[in-house]
């Protein structure tokens, strides 16, 4: 069970949370521009990495907003929390 | 004939409240303060259970929760009944009692006992060997197994007792209540840290608490004296809660610690009623102090299991603690000094010790030589070879060691004898310590696993940190609270230890015999009777890993989890294999420490608690008027309502006719509402929705369908435009919540600039559903003054009115293809409202109906309920329904992915009607459909998804997805089912009314 820091919140419980995954990857502007390649690219393609991976996070039990975490896949080390819209942290 | 083996008066004990108890039938005495396995061991009572495999006669061999044999029942028969509890944890009180549990049909007679002597034909993987083949026989296996396997019984009645969880955060959390738990704690408390000190035994102390070694001295006293001192100090300390009978059960991630308060389980029968017996503490400590202490080592040599056989630290404290001595010839073999301490304990007691075993040359302690003018014989480099009695032991044979250690050579003496204290030195209790994601590291002297990275704040003090001598303890103990609690003094800074311990140790994992390994019976797990014959088989057999050697000999998996002899069998497969012991790693220990009751788990999430149910306004009047409910979702929806008896069938069948002859009611609640807001509303509807939304007027309805980003359909419901920037959206009743969390996963990530704000309002609102050709009628009489005509009211319309003085929202909208009116008002008047729909329908047989009679209603009509006639890969253009998706939107969710080549494919499963050729077979929902009856194997080209005997056409009718279905209307199909084959037609999936007259009718 994390203790995860909501960036409207404060600490909470994991189970306040509801996780959703990979983050940064942004819907694309122009969909019907896309091939059906560059298109499943997107609708499928999420990365599953063992180590520090970026990720999306609702509290969901909470104040329902979303946010970003870097958390280390091996450890369960939460890196860092930071908004959306923010730019993540630098590595 | 029973001896009293009560040796002096414990402080512990009090002997002026004597307590009767009853083991396998007889009764006993003990005293209050006893634990049964120490009542039962003065009373001379050492056979308790017997072993799993060969049903070995088996005696208590420790005084704490590692014991892997003293397993009892207890209260059998009673329905606080609690089976593998063990004796060496039970506080005995008046009444209790208990029985030995994996034997059949008594402890000293045992039919499984048969099982000894046939042990050559138990191999290691016996069970995985044996009872593979031939697979038909493996029911009767199964019964014989679990005949003769005994691993209690669990209770048949509901438990009496209540539960409790309770969330706990602390600055410190100090796990274990020894010297170094105490000092730990009462440290932080006096710095200020909130501090929370947790033991699971009823005293504090550990076993520094009967230290009353005169070699030993802390401050001058002896350490019980100073540590009774201490404990007293701690008492009066703000800032410190103190929980005994508290057992850490699972250290996670995060500092979250999982720990069983036993508050009731040491009354009596009539003190536990009304009172919570066990609570789960759900503990967040932001540093952890592990002070868990270290587990005594037995020694792996032949015939070790035997009743009488103990550790030496068990004898020490079952002597010092509970005032009672295990044996009255009793004989200690070791590998290190601790064995003296215990021997020295008894001899101070006037108890008689006949001999040391020791496989060292020599040791020059002062308590060797103690033990040496007490006239104690103590056999040098010499080793147990085998021993004998079958319920108690009787007598062991000795040997001298080869200087390597690996064999024994001269003459062999017998030496007779009713208890052995073995004592092979310690294992740091690290399992929390693993648990909680640190790593350990194989120390190759000490010969110990040891805390070594740190996954969170917490520090590892005392014996489990690898520290076993008082002096070392203090001293490193001090360190450590000093730089973990960042303070720069300590009362530790100014107490003097002396103290006489060697460390001088011989370490031998498995020792010989003068028989070959194959004719002898060194246990290794007594729980589970694996030997280190057994391990080394399987290392013969190939297995390397330490995981499969575990689970192919089943060493360390039993309710013990393998506390004693994890590290001998790690030490074993090493030394035979070649390796060294830090290379091979060792197996993981898993959550609970010991074992947790499912009430413990479950706390107060029983009965009405056990799942939250929903319920709407209107539910007392269902329940009133007989309804039967469903479950959807949370909710308790109102499925139907009998009358007169009626079966589900006829209920349905005449609300259905009902509903579409004159009028029904439906409690239509639970229906997701969400209320949208925004300059950027309707832009957003654009967005999440298929179809347009821009040119919605005001006081208008629109069905929706929306998408998710694959292009299968996600949800669905009708959006009433209230305001310019104000909508109400309808879901799916068990999509409601799901959709909310996707609406604002878009709007909050991908499209943060529109002003749209989102609050779920389906509590707010109670929603009647009226419907049928007498509908208006009805309204009407509720509300006089509207104009219900088509031109003020017509379909997919909105009136914001009042009833009485009631604000509601009507929608003339229908999901039946009746004339239909959804009324919504304040949920508080929900029951209000419907009873007048009721009373004013009285005239026009108003019937109530339910959700099945809803799904009748609608597959007549052909309308898709989402969930039931699609499974999340059905799009639009698969429904039939390419009129919703617009082709002008530049995008909205799922656009793209309805023009991926897949989704394009004209074979996919489309939504068909399917009418069966004989009206009166009704198919099953879910059965297959093919188009080739002597095909093998043969094509399955869709399912049945909704199927119903509809009243108003009087024939069958069913809804089902099939392969390429868009362009096999009247193309006759199958239905194969157990004993026949059902002929069907593709048919339009309207089946009712398919010009849409009677929404106006
Ligand atoms: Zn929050």
């Amino acid at each position: 069970m994390f203790l995860i820091n909501c960036p409207y919140c404060g600490e909470r419980d994991q189970q306040e949370f509801k996780a959703g995954g990979e983050a940064h990857i942004e819907r694309p502007k122009q969909p019907t521009e896309l091939s059906d390649d560059e298109w499943a690219e997107y609708l499928f393609m999420r990365k599953n990495i063992k180590g520090v991976q970026f990720e999306r996070w609702n509290h969901a039990h909470g104040c329902r907003k979303w946010f970003n975490m870097v958390r280390d896949t091996s450890n369960d080390e939460i890196k860092a929390i930071y908004k959306m819209g923010e730019k993540p942290p630098a590595q | 004939m029973t001896k009293n083996l009560r040796v002096k008066s414990s402080e512990y004990i009090d002997e002026t409240n004597r307590i009767s108890f009853k083991f396998n039938g007889k009764t006993y005495h003990g005293f209050k303060g006893d634990t049964l396995a120490s009542a039962l061991l003065a009373n001379d009572v050492h056979l308790v259970g017997r072993s799993f495999k060969y049903h070995r006669p088996r005696g208590i061999m420790t005084s704490g929760s590692e014991e892997p044999n003293a397993i009892v029942q207890v209260n059998p028969g009673t329905n606080r009944t609690e089976p593998n509890v063990r004796a060496t944890e039970v506080e005995i009180y008046e009444g209790l009692e208990a029985s030995s549990q994996n034997c059949w049909p008594s402890v000293e007679f045992d039919i499984g006992g048969i099982n000894n002597f046939l042990s050559p034909f138990f191999p290691a993987g016996f069970y995985y060997k044996t009872f593979m083949w031939p697979a038909s026989f493996w029911e009767k296996y199964e019964f014989f197994i679990r005949h003769s396997a005994g691993l209690g019984k669990s209770p048949t009645t509901t438990d009496p007792d209540i539960y409790d969880h309770r969330n706990v955060h602390c600055d410190v959390l100090v796990v274990g209540a020894g010297i170094s738990g105490i000092m730990a704690a009462k440290n932080a408390a006096k710095n200020n840290f909130k501090t929370l000190l947790v033991e699971e035994k009823n005293e504090l102390g550990g076993s520094t608490i009967y230290e009353n070694n005169e070699f030993n001295k802390i401050d001058s006293k002896a350490p019980s004296e100073w540590l009774k001192k201490e404990i007293e100090e701690l008492k009066t300390i703000k800032n410190l809660e103190i929980k005994t009978r508290t057992s850490v059960a699972a250290y996670h991630q995060y500092n979250y610690l999982l720990a069983r308060e036993n508050l009731t389980d040491h009354l009596e029968a009539k003190d536990k009623t009304n009172k919570i017996r066990q609570r789960l503490l759900k503990i967040r400590a932001k540093k952890v102090i592990l002070a868990t202490g270290a587990l005594e080592r037995p020694l792996i040599f032949n015939n070790n299991d035997r009743p009488g056989i103990m550790l030496s630290s068990a004898i020490k404290k079952y002597s010092e603690f509970y005032g009672v001595a295990c044996g009255s010839k009793n004989v200690f073999f070791t590998n290190n000094d601790s064995a003296y301490e215990s021997a020295i304990s008894l001899y101070n007691k006037g108890i008689n010790v006949e001999a040391i075993i020791d496989i060292r040359e020599q040791s020059e302690s002062k308590i060797v030589k103690k033990v040496k003018e007490a006239g104690i014989k103590i056999y040098w480099s010499h080793s147990i070879v085998d021993t004998t009695g079958y319920k108690r032991l009787n007598s062991i044979s000795i040997m001298k060691l080869s200087n390597d250690g690996t064999s024994v050579t001269g003459s062999k003496i017998s030496i007779s004898c009713d208890c052995l204290g073995v004592a092979g030195g310690w294992t740091p209790a690290v399992h929390l310590y693993t648990q909680s994601g640190s790593k350990l590291k194989f120390d190759e002297e000490k010969k110990v696993f040891l805390p070594n990275q740190n996954t969170s704040e917490q520090i590892s003090v005392g014996s489990c940190g690898g520290d076993f001598k008082i002096d070392e303890i203090i001293k490193n103990l001090n360190q450590k609270l000093k730089d973990t609690l960042n303070i720069n003094e300590t009362d530790l800074d100014s107490i003097k230890v002396e103290i006489d311990q060697e460390n001088s140790k011989r370490n031998i994992w498995l020792l010989p015999s003068d028989k070959p390994i194959g004719k002898t019976k060194p246990f290794v797990d007594y729980q589970n009777d694996a030997t280190a014959k057994d391990i080394k088989l399987a290392l013969r057999e190939g297995f390397r890993s330490i995981e499969h050697v575990k689970r192919y000999t089943t060493t360390g998996m039993g309710t013990d989890q393998g506390k004693l002899g994890n590290m001998h069998a790690l030490g074993i497969i090493a030394d035979t294999a070649g390796v060294k012991m830090g290379e091979l790693g060792t197996t993981t220990f898993r959550p609970p420490y010991t074992p947790l009751t499912f009430g413990t788990i479950v706390g107060r999430n029983v009965g009405k608690f056990f799942d939250i149910f929903r319920r709407t306004p209107m539910n007392d009047w269902h329940v009133e008027n007989k309804a039967e409910f469903e479950n959807v979702g949370q909710w308790k929806r109102a499925w139907y309502y009998p009358i007169n008896g009626e079966t589900m069938h006829q209920a349905v069948q005449r609300e259905s006719k009902a509903a579409r002859e004159s009028a029904g009611i439906l409690d239509a609640s639970t229906l997701g509402k969400i209320d949208i807001q925004g300059s950027d509303a309707s832009e957003f509807l654009n967005r999440v929705y298929t179809n347009a939304w821009s040119k919605l007027a005001i006081g208008k309805c629109r069905y929706g369908l929306m998408l998710n980003e694959d292009g299968m359909v996600y949800d669905d419901g009708v959006t009433t435009r209230l305001g310019e920037n104000h909508y109400i959206m309808t879901t799916t009743t068990g999509g409601a919540a799901n959709v909310l969390g996707k609406l604002e996963d878009y709007l909050q990530t991908e499209w943060p600039e529109l002003d749209v704000y989102l609050t779920s309002v389906t509590d707010h609102y109670a929603t009647a559903s009226l419907c049928g050709p007498n509908s208006k009628k009805i309204l009407k009489k509720i509300i006089p003054d509207l104009d219900l005509s088509d031109e003020n009211f017509p379909h997919m319309s909105f009136k914001e009115t009042k009833i009485g003085n009631i604000q509601c929202r009507i929608m003339r909208i229908s999901f039946t293809g009746e004339h239909s009116y959804e009324i919504n008002v304040q949920a508080s008047y929900g029951k209000d409202l419907w009873e007048k729909c009721i009373e004013a329908g009285k005239e026009f047989n108003i019937t109530p109906y339910g959700t099945e009679t809803m799904h009748l209603l609608r597959a007549e009509k052909g309308f898709i309920i989402v969930g039931q006639d699609t499974d999340g890969t059905m799009t639009p253009i698969d429904l039939q329904m390419d009129w919703i998706v617009s082709k002008k939107k530049y995008d909205f969710i799922g656009k793209r992915s309805l023009y991926r080549s897949d989704t394009m494919r004209e074979d996919r499963k489309q939504l068909v009607g399917l009418l069966t050729d004989d009206p009166n077979i009704v198919l099953e929902e879910g059965a297959q459909i093919v188009s080739e009856l002597n095909q093998s194997p043969v094509e399955m080209l869709g399912h049945v998804t909704s199927s119903y005997f509809s009243p108003n056409l009087k024939k069958s009718i069913a809804l089902a997805v099939v392969r390429g279905g868009k362009d096999m209307m009247g193309k006759k199909l199958f239905v194969p089912m157990e004993n026949k084959n059902i002929n069907v037609t593709v048919a339009n999936p309207v089946f009712y009314d398919e010009k849409n007259e009677r929404l106006n009718a």
